[in-house]
């Protein structure tokens, strides 16, 4: 493979210097973030802000957490930036990270059919919520993919009293895909869904389905920057990945984070500084 | 069908606008496909045509193992370049991981088969036809193989088509090894899937429908050259 | 390289013996025709002495020195002329950069036999366009071009029509004439008569007669020979 790599490397510099040159060679750093936070459109409004002010080009790869994190164990990212606690504490543990900020949170809704055939909505309980759906058999999609919000989920279930692996039926649907496709298949099926606020609102495919239960404290989704550990991977780019974790930490950084609005609506709040998140 | 409307409309707009990300997605998708089917034909062909031409031991497992290797998931190439070129990897000094440079690279794998096995079946039949009277006029297995690569010209200009076909069309590959990062290593394919998944049908059908479009001018293009050459050269 | 000789030459393939205990001495000069029926082993023959086939016994000895003047001691012409997807010049000028001919050279040579074959006039027209006929002196011409020692032709009008045919046997007798040995295969009776010097009869795979051209036909030494003479030999 190593002739081929030559051999593509020497070719695409030919055939894209005749097309039109791309963003080669300049300061970069790579993020590793998910997929929730790259569709609500958030990085697309901070980055141009962070770029212009420090000349480093922020390259998001957006995949789930479980992979996100996986991209920092193997030192394909120099920052991993996700939301979930107790994954991200367990990649501390393992030593692969620095340390962890807190950086903001969103929260989770609970999305369902207009229709609501559990009776869930409006309800300011969302364990009681889970517990109705899976006592009426409603139709449910989870995301199955060790993701932020899929850990979440399972960590509802568990706290409404069900134990989800040997209870689920048919009408659970593990689809292991990222927040927008698992959208869409719960607008297919008319299921209900739990899913972050930021890619709901962006989403438009939305069929039936709507908002029934919010503003619970179980709901709330904080996220956490980590620069992946240099003493682990030491070509990591250790001074420009704190410069931007710095940068998302600062009065600017929260003040842009709090700026981003869709239609309307703030979709994350910072809370850098906030102890026991 | 009201979606396949608005895509119409959404390509149109796109189009019309010269919107510069689009442009330069579009760019970015023909530069990886046709420098990875630029490499891959440049070690197919050769290979096809020593199969065509040579006897050895295994020869039948080699062209059975090539025929299989045309139908490679693409998700699966692009799965093992990932762990090649992964830091955690072997290759993981070349920094490869997250560019454009490791797409082609998965592309090119991809496409290798599909140039060399169909290939190999042209100057199978070919050197079949012509064998004695090459033989007979003293060229060597070298020579034979150059000439029979030039003579059925006009079919492999089908077979590269066909392996262009397949390297524009795939995502899988190009998402897991570029990652499908903005402005780097975001190409037609990852793109449509990422506004698949973001819910917005009529934006990615459009995007289709400018990929099919690029598509359909290249081959449209290669046809053109081929019946003017055919006019010329018989 | 003449004389060629065959000494117990046998070939074999897919358990059928085609060739069986062949001997003889091809001597520079005299015009050779190959003769017998369909199926004989005529065209194996040819092959084996031309190189493209190894037999499975027996030695095939060129026994004279190599004429280093001629870039390609041997050629031979098929049945069926095989053109690549070029001009006509070029399927000639093919012949001779194969032959390490000087490139300053090649053209000049290429447009003279052309035009001793009668196709002067079409050689810068694709050569696959050309009919049956032209094709095969276009065939005729990329061997002579060669000026080889040894012309194998394997029965090369047997798909022309006879005007065509009437064109290519003059074509070979030009060749013989400029000093290139013919061996010819051929299971028509009247061509042999035209163009041989001497005759090899084959039949099933042996050598059954070997005399000069009128002994041959006024005297058949073989039942074989006099049936097939007569019309009377069957097909294999």
């Amino acid at each position: 493979m190593g002739l081929i790599a030559r051999l593509a490397h020497v070719a695409y510099l030919v055939v894209a210097l005749a097309c039109a040159p791309i963003a080669l060679a300049q300061r970069f750093i790579t993020v590793a973030s998910t997929t929730s936070t790259e569709q609500s459109g958030l990085f697309g409004h901070l980055l141009p802000i962070f770029e212009q002010k420090t000349g480093i080009d922020v390259r998001v790869v957006a995949v789930g957490t479980g992979q996100a994190l996986d991209l920092g164990r193997r030192g394909d990212a120099d920052v991993v930036f996700v939301h979930a606690r107790a994954a991200e504490e367990e990649f501390l543990r393992e030593g692969y990270g620095v340390q962890r900020y807190p950086v903001m949170y969103n929260d989770f809704v609970v999305i369902g059919p207009k229709a609501d055939p559990a009776g869930i909505s409006g309800s300011a309980d969302t364990l009681d919520a889970f517990r109705k759906i899976a006592g009426a058999g409603a139709a449910f999609v989870s995301r199955g993919d060790r993701s932020g919000t899929h850990i979440a989920e399972l960590a509802l279930w568990e706290a409404a009293g069900i134990d989800i692996d040997n209870e689920k039926g048919p009408w659970y649907r593990a689809t292991g895909q990222g927040m927008g496709p698992a959208l869409n298949t719960a607008s297919a099926l008319n299921a209900y869904i739990l899913a972050d606020r930021g890619t709901w609102l962006a989403f438009s495919n939305r069929g039936e389905l709507e908002i029934l239960v919010e503003g619970d404290r179980r709901l709330m989704n904080q996220y956490g920057v980590i620069l992946v550990n240099p003493e682990r991977h030491p070509h990591v780019k250790r001074a420009e990945g704190q410069a931007f974790i710095d940068w998302l930490l600062s009065p600017e950084g929260q003040a842009a984070i709090a700026a981003f609005e869709i239609g309307g609506e703030q979709l994350f709040f910072p809370n850098a500084g906030e102890p026991g998140v | 069908m009201g979606d396949i409307g608005s895509a119409f409309a959404e390509a149109a707009g796109l189009i019309l606008a010269a919107d510069r990300t689009l442009y330069g997605i579009v760019q970015l998708s023909l530069a990886v496909s046709m420098t990875a089917v630029a490499v891959a034909t440049a070690i197919g062909l050769p290979l096809g045509a020593l199969l065509a031409i040579r006897r050895f031991p295994g020869r039948q497992v080699l062209l059975v193992t090539l025929n299989a290797l045309m139908g490679l998931p693409p998700v699966v190439v692009g799965l093992l370049v990932y762990l090649m070129l992964s830091r955690a990897g072997p290759l993981g000094d070349l920094g490869l991981l997250f560019t454009p440079e490791a797409m082609i690279i998965a592309q090119t794998i991809l496409v290798i088969p599909i140039v060399a096995g169909l290939s190999r079946q042209v100057l199978e039949d070919a050197w079949r036809e012509y064998e004695e009277q090459l033989r007979s006029l003293g060229a060597t297995a070298s020579t034979a193989a150059a000439t029979l690569l030039w003579d059925t010209r006009y079919s492999l200009v089908t077979v590269v088509l066909a392996g262009f076909g397949r390297a524009a069309a795939e995502v899988g590959a190009v998402m897991i090894v570029g990652g499908n990062i903005d402005g780097v290593t975001r190409v037609m394919t990852t793109a449509i899937s990422l506004e698949t998944s973001k819910g917005d049908l009529p934006l990615a059908l459009g995007l289709g429908m400018i990929l099919l479009a690029a598509v359909f001018v290249i081959n449209a293009a290669a046809q053109i050259i081929k019946s003017a050459a055919v006019r010329r050269y018989g | 390289m003449l004389p060629l000789i065959l000494e117990n030459v046998s070939f074999a393939a897919g358990g059928r013996t085609i060739i069986d205990g062949v001997s003889f001495e091809l001597a520079a000069g005299p015009r050779t025709v190959i003769l017998g029926p369909n199926g004989a082993g005529k065209s194996v023959l040819m092959r084996l002495c031309h190189g493209l086939l190894s037999p499975t016994a027996g030695r095939i000895d060129w026994r004279g020195t190599r004429d280093e003047r001629r870039p390609r001691a041997q050629a031979m012409v098929f049945q069926r002329p095989v053109m690549l997807r070029r001009s006509a010049l070029g399927n000639v000028t093919y012949g001779l950069k194969l032959a390490n001919v000087p490139k300053a050279e090649r053209e000049r040579r290429a447009r003279a036999v052309l035009d001793a074959v009668g196709l002067g006039a079409v050689g810068d027209r694709p050569a696959r366009v050309l009919s049956g006929g032209e094709q095969q002196k276009l065939a005729l011409a990329r061997a002579w071009a060669l000026e080889p020692e040894v012309l194998f032709l394997d029965e090369p009008t047997a798909n022309l029509d006879p005007g065509a045919t009437r064109e290519v046997e003059r074509i070979v007798g030009d060749i013989h004439s400029s000093g290139t040995k013919i061996v010819m295969t051929t299971h028509n009776l009247g061509q042999a008569r035209r163009l041989a010097d001497e005759i090899l009869f084959m039949s099933a795979g042996r050598l059954a007669e070997h005399a000069p051209v009128e002994r041959f036909f006024a005297q058949p030494a073989t039942a074989e020979a006099a049936a097939f003479i007569k019309g009377e030999l069957p097909w294999d």
